[in-house]
């Protein structure tokens, strides 16, 4: 079975100049702002719930409930942060759209922050993507220009300024209130949760924070409709998603499909494994999320079947590795990661995850034993569910699937003293393989 | 602080301009630092003691924010920053070959600047370009699908003082101070210049024309 693609935020990218103002509007940008603020912002609010849109940063937590858990107005500012700090390893979606299409992104913004009644959002880029932040600091400014951001916009009495804020290199300020405590002028470090950022966000106010897809998205369910959305997807997964194909694949890229493709149907859009290899395993959603095998290729990609085979749909980052690669280099990598990004608040997953990483690294250099294996394990239940944030149940997430699902290669590196795989094999260009490259990570 | 005159005034009212963005001063922070760098290079002590007379903080509060930050450098960096991912897809892709070569190549490891001043080699985190891996940055400017060669090619070109082009972004890659004067929230004119949107990034409204998808019928 074949399953249409159905480009709607990538349906421009491919336009000549794509991220100008001139050709968003010539492609109908633009008129569900307008639309937007002929509505009443509650009944904008209520069709966002009603379409079932579903946050497109990973937690899949519903958006419309989001904008409506916030107080009732008391007079003073509340507030809409974008969270385009993408940085989850395999996430490649809200760059490309920033990159090729900041309009949409852009006229989300107006509408969520009129719908919430917010003055003034911010946009928080990663700062490590220069041309896409030149891209947003331009559409912003095409936008004031156009009248659609400013005073009186469109002679609505609605005023929207809004500020593109470039982040420093740091993966924890994905987590909405790190992020905050960033976008004060801090260094990002999570808040402990409650309050939430609906009730003491940025600046202790009312803030609702949102990521760039789902943002995004808002226009398009304002123009076309509701049940235009929410035909596509599944029961409770509604509405089209960018996967993000990566690794051992023919043709890697975004791909923009309804919810609850498969990765099977997937691939065959994709031209398939590179050309003379097998799947071996996968992540359905950033590094994040427990992996899968192929006997998830027809696992159902939306929230509630992703979940229900044990891993999440997190940020749809599919990232595909062959039977070349080392399951255990794969996950020792990810866990240095997550050390290296630990932003040392919460003990259990700062020192937790720099002993994962050396119990890792001897097992792959071939030092460990087989108790170091269950030792991993431990360790994991010593940092899951443990810190205020996630990013250390991140961490643990690859080490205990993958533990579950091929733990004999682990136990191939204590018994053969080695890595049994060439890791040339794996790569996508032709080497030989020459000594270890294992001390050069230090 | 050492600035002369005619540095500290252009500073001052680039402070004033990245702090009017923001109701509250301090979020002017991490942009202030950025500006910082498009001077000196890096976040200098002279820096850290402008952003906190403009933002009545300590310094020791500045710094505690700018050493948290792996993009503010606290050693003078080189004109390029080159950053090879080795996160897990690309390593595996081939990321970390790349590294060891032209780690070898430039003769510097991970945070040196060459001696030349040209170069300071990263080994960078994920960089959100997944689908064109093995991937590098070169001042926060996408080189995609990389082998060692391309790789090394581009070093020998930077430091050659030769302009060298992303493969998706502007016409040229600008210098580490250029950038960073960008990164503080200033237009440098340079958003119209591309290269493409990518093969990737493309790649899934290519199959959808394939299915008899056209844009008018969206």
């Amino acid at each position: 079975m074949t399953v249409t693609l159905t480009p709607v935020l990538s349906a421009t990218w491919g336009s000549d100049k794509s991220w100008s103002l001139d050709t968003y509007t010539e492609a109908g940008g633009y008129a569900p702002l307008k639309k937007a603020l002929g509505m009443a912002p509650g009944d904008l609010v209520q069709a966002v719930k009603d379409s079932g849109l579903r946050g497109r940063g990973g937690a899949g937590f519903p958006t419309g409930m989001k904008w409506g858990f916030l107080p009732p107005d008391d007079g003073g500012p509340r507030y809409l942060v974008v969270n385009a700090d993408e940085s989850e390893p395999g996430t490649c979606k809200d760059i490309p759209t920033m990159m090729s299409a900041p309009h949409a992104l852009i006229e989300g913004v107006i509408i969520t922050s009129f719908a919430i009644g917010c003055n003034h959002a911010f946009i928080y880029l990663r700062g490590e993507v220069v041309h896409v932040y030149r891209r947003l600091l331009q559409a912003v400014r095409e936008a004031y220009e156009a009248g659609h951001l400013g005073k009186n916009i469109h002679g609505s009495g609605f005023d929207l300024d809004v500020t593109v804020h470039a982040g420093a290199g740091a993966y924890i300020c994905g987590e909405e209130t790190a992020l905050l405590d960033s976008l004060e002028g801090r260094r990002g470090q999570p808040r402990l949760k409650p309050p939430f950022p609906a009730v003491a966000g940025l600046y202790a106010r009312p803030t609702v924070v949102n990521n760039v897809e789902s943002v995004a998205s808002v226009p398009a369910i304002v123009d076309k409709g509701v049940e235009w959305f929410t035909a596509m997807g599944t029961e409770r997964s509604k509405g089209m998603g960018l996967f993000s194909l990566s690794g051992h694949v023919t043709r890697p890229g975004q791909y923009e499909a309804p919810l609850g493709i498969t990765l099977r149907e997937l691939l065959e859009l994709a031209g398939g494994i590179r050309e003379g290899h097998e799947l071996k395993f996968w992540t359905p959603g950033g590094s994040s999320t427990p992996i899968f095998t192929q006997d998830h290729l027809d696992t159902p990609l939306d929230y509630e079947s992703v979940g229900a085979a044990g891993s999440m749909l997190g940020t749809r980052a599919l990232q595909l590795f062959d039977e070349t690669t080392c399951v255990v280099r794969a996950v020792t990598r990810w866990t240095e990661f997550y050390k290296h990004e630990s932003c040392g608040k919460c003990t259990p997953c700062r020192e937790g995850t720099y002993w994962l990483t050396q119990i890792l690294k001897r097992i792959e250099a071939g030092r460990g034993t087989q108790a170091d294996i269950q030792q991993l394990l431990d360790t994991c239940d010593s940092i899951a569910g443990r810190s205020f944030c996630a990013l250390g149940d991140g961490a643990t997430s690859s080490i205990i699937s993958s533990v579950t699902l091929f733990r004999e290669e682990y136990e191939a590196h204590v018994e053969q003293g080695g890595c049994p795989f060439d890791h040339a094999a794996s790569a996508l260009f032709e080497y030989s393989d020459t000594p270890a490259t294992e001390e050069a990570h230090a | 602080m050492t600035y002369d005159e005619t540095t500290l005034v252009s500073l001052t009212e680039d402070a004033a301009a990245i702090i009017a963005r923001y109701p509250v001063k301090r979020s002017a922070l991490l942009p202030m630092l950025h500006l910082v760098q498009s001077v000196d290079g890096f976040v200098s002590p002279d820096g850290i003691q402008f952003c906190a007379e403009q933002l009545e903080l300590t310094a020791a509060e500045v710094s505690a924010v700018a050493t948290f930050y792996t993009q503010y450098k606290r050693r003078p960096n080189g004109e390029y920053q080159v950053g090879v991912c080795t996160n897990t897809l690309c390593a595996v892709m081939g990321g970390d070959r790349i590294w060891d070569e032209l780690s070898e190549h430039v003769g510097v490891g991970h945070d040196e600047t060459t001696e030349d001043g040209k170069v300071t080699l990263e080994r960078l985190e994920c960089n959100a370009a997944c689908d064109y891996a093995p991937v590098m940055m070169v001042n926060w400017e996408f080189f995609d699908n990389q082998t060692p060669e391309s790789a090394k090619q581009v070093v020998d070109d930077l430091r050659a003082g030769k302009d060298v082009a992303p493969s998706r972004g502007p016409a040229k890659v600008c210098s580490f101070k250029q950038v960073s004067r960008v990164l503080a929230g200033f237009e440098d004119g340079r958003a119209d210049e591309d290269q493409g949107a990518g093969t990737a990034t493309l790649a899934g409204l290519e199959a959808a024309k394939g299915q008899g998808w056209t844009e008018g019928a969206k």
